[in-house]
């Protein structure tokens, strides 16, 4: 164990440009390798991603394993997890993040079981313990709960999910060393016949969102919503149960089991707050919340509270609003 | 087409209740059900059957309760339902859970197709899917929300941050499917019966001591930990309240969050 030193972050590229939240990692990474008195190191895979692997070491990377090909140029699921397995057993570092992405969700575990390490699923906080080794909070039970996780063996793996480090300071005077490193390519197994754009919101990446949750009487009155959350510039979310019941698609849900979100301004509208729910939108910067009833858990959580009727509300908002911005 | 479905008896999540002091989840305090997301991969698994024929094996591991839940995948269409138990089992995190069911898939014998659940609402981790895969050496394909074409070769759509992938593979292969693949139906009330009286076959350790080596079962092959439970807080929130009148609470809330420049950071002024 006492081999293994230093903090590798995964970057993950789609399209030839890096994940935010591979800079997200590489901030906090930063922060916890300073304390442990370490490296950070990443590794990226692609075709013709110099230019990006640099903005890594802006990001605080020193050293950035940079894996050319073409067959890597999308996501690859065998050739990706080969190279990178290869890549841990030589440099050994004692911490290994990615992203908890679709892709980093698919790609970390069976990183960790070649490597018969530990990997801790989807993450909102690191740090570090007395000794040394990394702490890893997720949370737990629809997020009533927060687990600290440590991991006995090494690499101590986990996916972190985005949105919840705050993004590194870029700094373009930063220098460190790209190695370019000669990818290995094994039968792929699986090939990708078609990819398009699925149209769906990405609610993740939203500023504003304006969501709807019980108190909506109708799937159409999500409309009511759309009209304010156009005005913002944002987009509509819903709490789970009208996901569940069709009123709506599954890329607007906010909650433990649908999106983590953290925009500037989260407008909750007729939603009661479960814990499932809060799970997913607590981190916002700015939480209002509408509802009738005083009570509900929502109003804690909010910097305001309005009580009163969504139906009635909301339009009225809608009208101040557009009375300021035209 | 010989299906493996890996499925997990889970307490109703709505009930559930965890002791902070102790750090553990009163499981008592609910009832347990089979893992919502795995209602797809059952599903999934029966549409194939219907379609090219074959067999569907349901493996669980988990207490000795956890045989009502292979029962209700039987009543669900399962041929077989196997049950892993065995105080060696205990306290596995995903590494030795996938280790586990990974030797009990070989044990099984030979499989085209193993469906698993994008994840379970308990550890929500969604990782053993995957996890298993690799022990096996397989591939996988993980967050299928459409089975395409299930024949000669497999074709499926899986998400990925608002980019749809259609991938093709041979077989053996995992996938691991969302809620979006199809709509679970009810069984039956002459399945429910009939699965009553079906036999869960139960495999302990030493049952899978040809394939597996015992160190890596439970606690024992389990690298993470749960180190302490804290509650989230809430705190620096603001907690303006404006209620009575419509028209005054929003003129009211207008005038403040204008003051504070919440409206000039989203682009209005």
């Amino acid at each position: 164990m006492n081999d293994y030193a230093g903090l590798m972050v995964f970057a993950e590229q789609r399209d030839g440009k890096i994940h935010p939240v591979a800079y997200e990692l590489l901030g906090k990474g930063k922060e916890l390798a300073d304390r442990i008195g370490i490296g950070v190191s990443s590794v990226v895979l692609g075709h013709q991603m110099e230019e990006e692997a640099q903005e890594l070491i802006y990001y605080g990377a020193d050293k950035v394993f940079l894996y050319d090909h073409p067959a890597l140029e999308d996501f690859d699921l065998l050739n990706y997890k080969h190279n990178i397995v290869r890549l841990v057993k030589e440099v050994k570092p004692e911490v290994f993040l990615l992203g908890a992405t679709h892709l980093g969700r698919s790609l970390g575990p069976r990183v960790a079981v070649a490597l018969s390490t530990g990997l801790t699923a989807d993450c909102t906080g690191l740090g570090v313990d007395k000794d040394g080794s990394l702490i890893q909070i997720r949370p737990a039970f629809s997020g009533n709960i927060l687990a600290h996780i440590k991991t006995k063996t090494r690499p101590q793996m986990s996916t972190v999910r985005y949105k919840v480090m705050p993004k590194g300071v870029r700094d373009a005077s930063r220098k460190g060393e790209i190695i370019k490193k000669d990818a290995k390519i094994v039968p792929s197994l699986l090939t990708i016949v078609n990819r398009e754009k699925s149209g769906e919101i990405n609610i993740a990446e939203a500023d504003v969102i304006v969501s709807g949750g019980r108190g909506l009487k109708r799937a159409e009155d999500f409309s009511i919503l759309a009209e304010l959350a156009k005005l913002c510039g944002g987009v509509v979310g819903s709490s789970r149960p009208l996901v569940d019941d069709g009123w709506i698609g599954k890329e607007h849900q906010v909650g433990f089991s649908g999106n983590t979100v953290k925009p500037k301004l989260y407008i909750a509208c007729g939603i009661s707050g479960s814990s499932q729910h809060l799970a997913g939108m607590r981190d916002s910067d700015v939480i209002v919340a509408i509802n009738t009833d005083p009570s509900a858990p929502i109003f804690k959580l909010a910097d305001y509270a309005i009580v009163g009727d969504l139906y009635e509300v909301v339009p009225k908002l809608t009208n101040e609003i557009k009375s300021r911005s035209s | 087409m010989r299906i493996v479905v890996p499925i997990k008896q889970v307490p109703d999540m709505t009930e559930v209740k965890f002791d902070v002091e102790q750090g553990r989840v009163d499981r008592s305090s609910a009832g347990a059900e089979i893992n919502p997301f795995d209602m797809n991969v059952l599903e999934a698994a029966v549409q194939i059957k219907e379609k090219l024929g074959g067999t569907i094996t349901a493996i669980s591991m988990g207490p000795p309760q956890a045989e009502a839940a292979l029962k209700d995948a039987m009543a669900r269409g399962a041929d077989r339902g196997v049950l892993l138990v065995d105080r060696a089992f205990a306290g596995a995190d995903t590494l030795a859970t996938s280790y586990t069911l990974a030797s009990a898939i070989r044990k099984l014998g030979e499989f085209d197709l193993i469906i698993c659940g994008e994840k379970t609402v308990d550890g929500d981790t969604g990782q053993v899917g995957p996890e298993i895969a690799e022990h096996l050496g397989i591939p996988h394909v993980a967050y299928v929300s459409k089975l395409a074409e299930v024949g000669e070769k497999l074709v499926v759509a899986c998400d990925m941050e608002g980019v749809r992938y259609s991938i093709q593979s041979g077989f053996p292969v995992l996938i691991t499917v969302t809620k979006d693949v199809n709509t679970p139906r009810l069984p039956s009330l002459r399945d429910k019966l009939n699965a009553r009286k079906a036999k869960v076959e139960v495999w302990d350790a030493e049952a899978l001591s040809s394939v597996a080596d015992k160190g890596r079962f439970g606690v024992q092959g389990s690298p993470t930990m749960v180190h302490k439970i804290t509650i989230p807080s809430e705190e620096g929130r603001k907690g303006r309240v404006f209620r009575g009148a419509v028209d005054e609470s929003v003129k009211g809330f207008m005038a403040e969050i204008e003051k504070a420049g919440i409206l000039g950071g989203i682009g209005i002024k």
